[in-house]
């Protein structure tokens, strides 16, 4: 099982509504419907993953985060997962936000372009790194807005969101709670999953004890006003 | 008997024509009633001792009850004999399938060429405007009649995929499951223009003699001829024509007048002539008006999802045509937004296929297996073995 959806699959509530954005061929969705019982719905841009869901008995709507998510209403749902493709995306702070009304919480992952791997390819040849986290080459990668952590956690204060749990993913090994703060894990982290909600919003119970058995609030995370750029 | 006669012989269960009594009349959306109400049907498979797989199947507008059975006058294979049959998306070994033919109609269900009880002659123009939800109250009468109380899945493409939406609209507590195909949530201007050039083609030929031309013992065959031909163009798409015709010629050289040169003339001209020989040419009017005055959302405050807002219990799966430009995939992602917005549980799919609006008519292997698969497992959470 992929170490993300092992992660996802420990995070959410039995019998949740789930959102997930860029399902694919509804592996995920599948997992949780059969070990968690979610009422799913999946979004997916490929007609072939979609007859592949639907064939699952998955509630798979073709369509792409970036135009159809405005049309779900708000807090239709209790996740909305969105794995490794807010890169992808054309308007991803819009997505994030969007995740966020249409859902209590977002599940959401990205790969951390401030990887020690990554800054050592730049740095030492100069050239476009191509990581196990971002495999291709620059002209074929889908990938056009990345991001550190930092800038990750600072999209997420200038959006008001609060960071419920946070953890690093690396191939084949277990994930690891971090706090996506600190200085260190910018370098560490190849991919980071957060579990996000609102900071209007009441602090989601169970969350965070559930996933890494310790809550990860740190001072600095608690809801505080920030001038908006 | 040819092969297909066979097969349907196997699995075709029943059927004929379901006569409500006077004191049943069908209500209609006009403010009109429409008694004795006779409703022509065919069934396929066995309905289980639990009732619980029942299919309802709705025809598009030139479509009849004769889904997957031996057509009566023109000897083909049911319209949809590619998609219901054993082994297919729609078995008859699993589900019990029904199929009635629309109020309006002209093969055996009450439409314009019935006899007027008042008169003793047949309708014609005095037959009252038909609406897409009279067509689904009627089958719901019949679907009653026959002993289903909740329909496994209602699935149509085309006018039957609107008819699909209507029945989520005013059934959503009889239904588990919803396939609509093909189709929208109402007609657009481009529909309706394109419905006016059909029947304004009707009625300008002399036979139609006002609508009344089956007391005068002729029929409007060239007028219903070129309303067929023009709405055929609007089933197939630019590519298939060219593909399967180009410029291709009938004859070594041009006639110099006009004959039909071109093989798409020809190819034209025998579908408009075939379809006289099965089609009542008021009928036809009757039933794109029906399609015209079909619009979904306004008759819900002009909010679409409020058309669904009962109907988040039912499982729907939206299919759309890459190529169709009669009701393009726009119209099928309205209805899906809509029924987000309303929080149902929808799937959709854009099948890539470059047949046209008729692709769900066709051999379109993508279209039967996305079929397959949604109505499998909806059959596995309706616990159908």
């Amino acid at each position: 099982m992929r170490e993300d959806f092992r992660e996802i699959l420990r995070l959410v509530r039995p019998g949740a509504r789930v959102l997930d954005v860029g399902c694919g061929e509804g592996d995920l969705l599948e997992l949780l419907t059969r070990e968690k019982q979610v009422d799913g719905q999946g979004l997916e841009i490929s007609q072939e993953g979609v007859a592949a869901g639907l064939a699952r008995g998955l509630a798979v709507v073709q369509g792409d985060g970036d135009r159809d998510l405005d049309h779900f209403p708000t807090g239709s749902f209790d996740y909305a997962i969105l794995s490794k493709t807010l890169q992808q995306m054309r308007e991803p702070r819009h997505v994030l936000s969007e995740l966020l009304r249409i859902a209590h919480q977002a599940v959401v992952s990205v790969p951390n372009f401030g990887h020690w791997r990554v800054r050592w390819a730049l740095l030492s040849r100069g050239r476009m790194p191509e990581t196990g986290a971002l495999p291709e080459p620059w002209w074929s990668t889908p990938n056009i807005h990345l991001c550190t952590l930092a800038d990750f956690v600072a999209l997420c204060d200038e959006l008001e969101l609060r960071i419920d749990s946070c953890a690093s993913l690396a191939d084949g090994r277990p994930a690891r709670a971090i706090d996506p703060r600190g200085v260190l894990e910018n370098w560490r982290a190849e991919t980071a999953l957060f579990l996000l909600s609102r900071k209007t919003h009441p602090v989601p119970d169970a969350a965070p004890v559930d996933l890494f058995g310790e809550a990860l609030r740190s001072p600095a995370d608690t809801p505080r006003r920030r001038a908006r750029a | 008997m040819t092969a297909q006669g066979r097969i349907t012989a196997e699995f075709e269960t029943g059927g004929g024509t379901w006569r409500f009594p006077p004191d049943r009349p069908l209500r209609l959306d006009s403010g009109a009633t429409l008694a004795p109400l006779e409703i022509a049907y065919k069934t396929y498979g066995r309905l289980n001792e639990a009732r619980t797989n029942a299919v309802l199947v709705c025809h598009a507008l030139t479509g009849d009850q004769h889904l997957a059975s031996t057509h009566p006058t023109t000897g083909k294979p049911g319209w949809w004999s590619r998609v219901v049959g054993p082994g297919l998306p729609l078995d008859p070994e699993r589900y019990f399938i029904i199929c009635s033919n629309v109020v309006g109609g002209c093969m055996g269900t009450t439409g314009p060429a019935s006899i007027n009880p008042r008169t003793g002659e047949a309708y014609g123009l005095a037959f009252p405007v038909i609406t897409i939800a009279d067509m689904v109250r009627a089958q719901a009468m019949l679907v009653e009649a026959v002993g289903v109380e909740t329909l496994f899945a209602v699935v149509g493409g085309s006018m039957g995929g609107m008819q699909v939406l209507q029945w989520a609209a005013d059934y959503p507590d009889r239904m588990f499951s919803a396939v609509c195909v093909a189709a929208a949530a109402r007609h657009s201007a481009q529909n309706i223009a394109f419905h006016e050039v059909g029947r304004q083609a009707v009625m300008a030929d002399p036979s139609w003699c006002g609508g009344d031309y089956l007391k005068a013992g002729v029929r409007p065959e060239k007028g219903l001829a070129v309303a067929r031909m023009a709405a055929h163009i609007t089933y197939l798409s630019e590519a298939a024509l060219q593909r399967k015709f180009g410029r291709e010629l009938q004859r070594d050289g041009l006639s110099w007048g006009f004959d039909a040169d071109f093989q798409v003339e020809s190819y034209l001209r025998h579908q408009g002539a075939s379809f006289v020989d099965r089609f009542d040419a008021n009928s036809y009017l009757y039933i794109t008006r029906a399609m015209d005055y079909f619009d979904l959302a306004a008759a819900h405050d002009g909010v679409l999802a409020r058309a669904f807002q009962k109907a988040r219990g039912v499982r729907f799966c939206v299919l759309s045509f890459s190529s169709d430009w009669l009701y393009p995939t726009s119209e099928s992602r309205d209805v899906v937004r809509a029924l987000n917005a309303a929080g149902c549980r929808a799937s959709f799919a854009e099948i890539e296929s470059d047949k046209g609006h008729d692709a769900f008519l066709l051999d379109e292997p993508q279209l039967d297996a996305t079929l397959r698969g949604f109505l499998a497992a909806q059959a596995n959470a309706r616990g159908l073995g």
